[in-house]
């Protein structure tokens, strides 16, 4: 059942980013280009996604653990970093010049090109160096 | 039409904030991509079968509007794409990807992770990583669009 928990909740996502246009890293970068023709699609994409995780999630916390574990695993730190803040900076600097995030990018292996080879390639590589370079690992 | 695309933003939002309570109310997870995707590469343990399925699921849902030729796409100026075309050349992709890679790693989550699920959790941590990587986006295309004056 983890298995096919995991395929829905996926497929699910998948399905949302296509829909949303996420897919399409012009549009993507079409809402970054504050300066240029801009374009509002992700506000109404992560304003649907939030308040409907917002409600979702408060519905399914009111049982006591999730269907099929023994407990919800959620982040408990609430204080800011200098890891926390860098990474994301790192990371805004290379969604503004891809117009890809993860998910978008595996959303789009169905019509795999060069570039996104080349993106996933150095991702999957910053993900191993980050590891690396955490204490916890 | 632009007050389309905006619905189908929306209702795509919408999706992935189903997906998110999902995964919540079914295995307790935060859907936070960057984090299953790297957990299913580099840890071991009972985990990696469902990181997996959840990506075949995120693969296998463009695929499968692509496969049964339903134009329910939002690609900017190409109403029948599923999935739209990169805008850089494989150098900038393979910076851009290096970054997203280490800066997600580090920073502990992504759009999904800080954005969707940590929003919604009202986590102070998540909202201050998605302020900084929004406006650090914002910056860098500004940057490369009207400073520098490149087409990326």
């Amino acid at each position: 059942m983890k298995v096919r928990s995991g395929y829905l909740s996926g497929l699910l996502f998948g399905l949302g980013l296509a829909i949303s246009g996420m897919t399409d890293p012009a549009r993507v970068i079409g809402f970054l280009d504050v300066a240029g023709a801009w374009d509002p699609t992700l506000i109404f994409v992560l304003g649907g996604a939030v308040i409907t995780t917002f409600i979702g999630y408060r519905l399914v916390w009111r049982r006591q653990m999730p269907l099929f574990e023994s407990r919800f695993q959620l982040p408990t730190r609430r204080d800011l970093d200098t890891r926390l803040l860098s990474g994301a900076a790192l990371f805004g600097i290379g969604w503004g010049l891809s117009g890809y995030c993860p998910g978008p990018a595996a959303a789009s292996l169905p019509e795999p090109s060069w570039p996104l080879a080349a993106f996933i390639m150095t991702l999957l590589m910053g993900w191993w160096l980050a590891r690396r370079l955490s204490p916890a690992h | 039409m632009e007050t389309m695309s905006w619905l189908q933003g929306a209702l795509g939002g919408i999706l992935i904030g189903l997906a998110a309570s999902l995964l919540m109310g079914l295995l307790g997870r935060i859907a936070g991509i960057s984090g299953i995707l790297s957990g299913l590469l580099f840890e071991r343990g009972g985990n990696r079968s469902w990181r997996l399925a959840f990506l075949l699921g995120i693969v296998s849902g463009p695929g499968l509007l692509i496969l049964t030729g339903l134009d329910w796409g939002n690609v900017s100026g190409d109403s029948g794409a599923v999935v739209g075309v990169p805008e850089s050349g494989p150098a900038i992709m393979l910076m851009a990807g290096l970054l997203v890679g280490l800066g997600t790693g580090l920073g502990s989550g992504c759009t999904s992770g800080h954005g969707v699920c940590g929003l919604a959790r009202l986590s102070p941590r998540s909202m201050a990583a998605t302020l900084v990587f929004v406006l650090a986006a914002m910056l860098t295309v500004f940057v490369s669009r009207h400073v520098l004056g490149g087409s990326a």
